[in-house]
């Protein structure tokens, strides 16, 4: 079994925060394949479509064939460990602070030997399953876990390195006034979350659910308006230096073409919330963030984007707000890149209709705002940057995947 | 005449003659009215720093502005209400500017509101206070005092799950304002000019309704109304002048002779 983490002690101010840093993470281009894969939580490696030779590492040519036709696919992660290593010493400034650490060679059932990380539980001569997780620096590394899950398997400092478990961390969630905000709280809450915070705009204004949500364990109701620019840099006086995750709930789902709207200022309000609102939350939390990338066990973990999955093709009936939330994925990749100096991730969570008022009309299926939160937090736990929820979801990423103009004449009704 | 303006001049220089600052700060917190979210909303006022004596201008410091023409102590125009809507000068930029400067009759009910959010103003409540007062004189505002002003905002907005909660005229004493008495215009310390609840009413929103319809004025959001007589102030409450404006936030000073018995 993994020592179970401790609750981080409070941080001496005298000592300095130790700055981000991160393994080497050059990749080649065939082995983004990897990357592709570890981001959305598939084990995949290239399989030769000539001899079925599975490779590893990631090769322009297939070793046994020299086929060049040798595409990323899922495969068994299943293996045995054949050996195993206890690092002490490196010259890898990454590695120097994180000693000792443990490495060894598995020989996956589907062919290859691989060398990978192991997580703390396992031993030579055990079974193992093999998962692809992105690393501090954002690369694809393999790491060998039990066989069957271990108690407090998650703490295992080698794997809590490469995910953004919220266990002791804490959470900001932007917008508590909605069911996906709440929905959040309760799910953070009971991952573990040191604290909650939950942010709430024009506090005059009731709203269902209120009672409730201030009565969740370790949630703490905080101001924050993410259209007002003052109130997010303010807020982030009070509690950046302790952001760990930030779940950003604030929507604005609405109705309507780009055309079919009478004026712009429901359009304005939807960029207000949705594409500004991320901004502001990046200027007045992302340096703090990238600078506790390593800021021991609740160093600063990942930022959250909530993303209807029409952000990746329109969907005229929903065509203004679509646009909307086109225009804040692609602020959210910027995002990944200006946090990726600190170790910090983005999550980009693309689901379909919610099943909330504004989708009233729409028929299932929906996702519900509780299942929506607890994938969330799994995909955190997992230390994903990409997570599809929901049978809209999957099924658009798979319809995109095939034929992108056949998805938008489709959606166009 | 000349002298008379020059003496009034010297009055407000040397606070004989002190101006009271009617407005609420503009600020992001401040509420807003609230429709059904499936309508168009005033945007609240926001504001964005363009520089501080920084990279983006090294020796200035301003802001960007956005809001609604109903954000904050504001103006209503006829032109704000269908009943307003073909009335000639009925919008900001054509009103008469004459119009903007005007003596007021503070109806002060902040006794009544104090435990009731639905208090209603009524004709024999205006008629009583007329007796002890004196009659409100054609042209006048009637300004509606009822402290709301001072409310932490959950209360001032007084939003429930069947609307708005606070204090307002009822359809009869605003007809009645407007056409026995002639009123200038009426401005209350509250979101909006009319009762909370007033989308009850018939007609709904009468000081709207009413005010709009008869090309009177309305002003709301107004505070330090507790500094004013009854009667006797001036008001001086000019809007920017929005083309074809429904209204706009604005300052609203009121100009009260020193009575040092108060």
């Amino acid at each position: 079994m993994s020592v179970p983490l401790n609750p981080p002690k409070r941080k001496d101010p005298l000592k300095k925060t130790r700055q981000p840093l991160f393994p080497q993470s050059t990749r080649s281009r065939t082995a983004q394949g990897l990357t592709a894969a570890a981001a959305q939580g598939r084990f995949e490696l290239q399989k030769c479509l000539d001899c079925g030779t599975i490779i590893y590492p990631p090769r322009d040519a297939c070793p046994k064939c020299l086929s060049a036709r040798v595409p990323f696919a899922p495969v068994d992660n299943g293996g045995l460990v054949l050996a195993e290593t206890t690092i002490h010493t490196s010259t890898d400034s990454y590695f120097r602070e994180r000693m000792p650490w443990r490495a060894g060679l598995t020989k996956l059932d589907c062919g290859p030997v691989v060398l990978s990380h192991l997580h703390g539980d396992v031993r030579e001569g055990e079974r193992v399953r093999l998962d692809l997780k992105l690393d501090k620096g954002g690369a694809a590394v393999l790491i060998a876990l039990p066989d069957k899950e271990t108690p407090n398997m998650a703490d295992d400092p080698q794997l809590r390195e490469m995910t953004c478990d919220p266990k002791y961390r804490r959470v900001l969630i932007t917008d508590g006034r909605g069911a996906v905000g709440q929905a959040m709280a309760r799910s953070f809450s009971d991952a573990g979350a040191s604290i909650v915070f939950v942010g709430l705009a024009d506090p005059w204004k009731p709203f269902p659910g209120q009672q409730a949500l201030s009565k969740i364990p370790r949630v703490e109701i905080v101001a924050l308006d993410v259209t007002d620019s003052e109130s997010v840099s303010d807020q982030a006086k009070q509690i950046g230096g302790r952001t760990d995750i930030i779940v950003n709930t604030a929507e604005h789902v609405r109705p309507g073409g780009i055309m079919q709207r009478h004026g712009l200022s429901v359009a304005r309000e939807e960029m207000d919330i949705r594409y500004f609102g991320l901004m502001r939350l990046a200027q007045a939390f992302g340096p703090g963030m990238r600078a506790r990338g390593a800021d021991g066990t609740n160093s600063a973990a990942a930022f959250v984007n909530l993303l209807s999955v029409h952000a990746l093709m329109n969907w005229p009936q929903y065509g203004a707000y679509s646009a909307a939330e086109a225009a804040t994925l692609s602020a959210a990749q910027c995002l990944r890149a200006e946090l990726h100096p600190g170790g910090v991730k983005v999550l980009n969570v693309f689901f379909g209709p919610l099943e909330t008022e504004w989708y009233q009309t729409i028929p299932p299926p929906k996702v519900a705002p509780a299942a929506l939160a607890k994938a969330v937090v799994q995909a955190l736990q997992r230390g994903l940057e990409e997570l599809f929820v929901g049978d809209i979801a999957e099924d658009i990423r798979a319809r995109l995947a095939v034929n992108p103009k056949a998805l938008e004449r489709e959606l166009a009704g | 005449m000349a002298s008379d303006l020059m003496a009034f001049a010297r009055a407000v220089a040397q606070g004989a003659i002190r101006v009271i600052d009617l407005t609420q700060t503009l600020t992001q917190e401040f509420p807003t009215i609230v429709l059904p979210p499936e309508l168009g909303q005033c945007t609240p006022f926001r504001i964005e720093e363009v520089s501080r004596y920084d990279e983006r201008g090294p020796a200035w410091y301003w802001n960007n502005l956005t809001l609604g023409e109903h954000t904050g102590t504001h103006f209503d125009a006829p032109i704000h209400w269908i009943s307003g809507k073909d009335l000639p000068n009925n919008a900001v930029d054509t009103i008469e500017p004459h119009k903007f400067i005007a003596t007021a009759s503070v109806i002060d009910c902040s006794r009544e509101c104090a435990n009731d959010p639905d208090f209603a103003l009524t004709i024999p409540f205006v008629e009583a206070w007329e007796e002890r007062h004196g009659r409100i004189a054609a042209g006048e505002w009637v300004l509606l005092r009822t402290d709301w002003s001072k409310k932490p905002y959950p209360e001032y907005a007084g939003l429930r799950n069947d609307g708005a909660h606070t204090p307002g005229p009822t359809p009869d004493v605003v007809k009645w304002l407007v056409e026995a008495r002639d009123v200038h215009g009426f401005g209350t310390e509250t979101i909006g000019t009319d009762y909370g609840q007033a989308q009850h009413f018939n007609p709904p929103y009468p000081a709207h309704f009413y005010m709009h319809g008869k090309g009177r004025f309305g002003l709301q959001c107004l505070t330090n109304l507790d500094q004013l007589p009854p009667k006797g102030a001036l008001i001086i409450a000019p809007p920017l002048k929005i083309k074809q404006g429904s209204g706009s936030p604005l300052r609203v000073l009121a100009l009260v002779e020193w009575d040092a018995s108060r």
